[in-house]
């Protein structure tokens, strides 16, 4: 084993896995919401970059599972069961869903944070995964990197640099 | 017909035009504004997927002052105008005379922010009435906001509407260079970001076939 691991990378509205040693990320979490199901026995994790709560607002076809909160959860799911993982020991970290313009209008889309982490915690809910922990709101935008064999979930911002949740 | 499909060479040459004339007079703004020589770029317009976008900022962790507006009107979209640290700090002491100013680490000098804000309201405006006069469409900029912080975080929630309809955007961007720094790479940029519907309405407002 190479001592320096490999990180998989997720993208924008994208879904990834990785197994330990290697860590999976995503960077510049905004209003979007970086979403993490994993499992400490198996050390398999999945992360999804989620970026609207609903995928019933989409009007795009073939929709894109991982952009929204209803779809890219109950996908994340799926697949790490197929992947050999036991539904109940799985469990959630969440980060992001910030504001980042202080915006004053009625527009319903300049809440999109705080509504994206609604919807993510809705249907973790609905699959019974518990949420360890979270680091959602704010106004600054949000690099994580999760690390399966350990579980720690490193968040960074520009303001406040690396905590670890 | 999935979104990116819509467009055709002529199409991107339109918008690319549309960045050329709103750039010119932003960047004549920001000339008489400093009272010196501003470059600008021909503006590149690309189809591109998000992660592609934030690459083309300098990749979505990047840390960058950046103005935002929302377009309201005849064409609804998102326009920021980005700066890196270094180059706003430049631009915000020149306005304000104060050369304490300093975006590379907080606490940001709210004379600052606010010198910045005035600068991409000022700009962002003659970009555009430029456009407007143009393409005889009514466009109003909302009231800009700062933010200094990741491109990837800023620049995601200018494509929202965008997002609800393909995981592509059109960018338009175009790059301005003050020639006085002698560092080269240091640059602004201009991104307009049409919402899907604005389209047509633009090409229309051109004379150009609307997606055939």
């Amino acid at each position: 084993m190479s001592s320096v691991a490999s990180v998989v990378k997720v993208g924008i509205a994208d879904i990834n896995y990785a197994t330990a040693p290697r860590s999976i990320r995503t960077s510049g979490l905004g209003s979007c919401v970086g979403v993490v199901v994993y499992d400490l026995k198996t050390q398999i994790v999945g992360m999804a970059h989620v970026m609207l709560p609903d995928s019933s607002m989409s009007k795009e076809t073939p929709k894109n599972t991982a952009k929204y909160a209803d779809t890219a959860i109950p996908e994340l799911y799926k697949t790490l069961k197929y992947k050999g993982v036991q539904p109940y020991s799985l469990k959630a970290k969440i980060a992001g869903g910030a504001q980042m313009f202080p915006f004053s209008t009625s527009n319903e889309m300049m809440r999109i944070g705080p509504r994206n982490v609604e919807a993510v915690k809705d249907s973790l809910q609905q699959l019974r995964i518990p949420i360890v922990a979270e680091d959602c709101g704010g106004n600054s935008g949000r690099t994580i990197e999760f690390h399966p064999d350990t579980g720690i979930l490193q968040v960074r911002t520009v303001n406040k640099g690396v905590s670890e949740i | 017909m999935p979104f990116m499909n819509q467009f055709s060479q002529d199409h991107l040459d339109v918008l690319k035009e549309v960045g050329n004339i709103g750039a010119g007079h932003a960047a004549t703004s920001l000339s008489k504004l400093l009272d010196r020589k501003i470059d600008m770029n021909i503006p590149d317009v690309r189809l591109v997927s998000f992660n592609e976008m934030m690459d083309i900022a300098g990749g979505a962790e990047q840390v960058l002052v950046s103005v935002f507006l929302r377009l309201e009107g005849d064409v609804s979209g998102s326009m920021f105008f980005v700066l890196p640290p270094e180059q706003a700090n430049r631009m915000a002491f020149q306005m304000t005379g104060d050369e304490k100013i300093n975006f590379s680490s907080p606490p940001y000098s709210e004379m600052g922010v606010s010198a910045i804000n005035e600068l991409g309201n000022i700009l962002s405006g003659s970009y555009l009435s430029a456009l407007s006069d143009f393409t005889n469409l009514s466009i109003q900029p909302s009231v800009p906001s700062v933010s200094i912080d990741m491109i990837g975080a800023v620049l995601s929630f200018g494509l929202l509407e965008l997002s609800q309809v393909s995981d592509h955007a059109i960018v338009i961007d175009t790059c301005i260079k003050d020639n006085s720094i002698n560092s080269g790479e240091v640059r602004g940029h201009f991104f307009l970001l049409p919402d899907p519907g604005s389209f047509p309405i633009i090409f229309k407002a051109l004379g150009v076939q609307d997606h055939e």
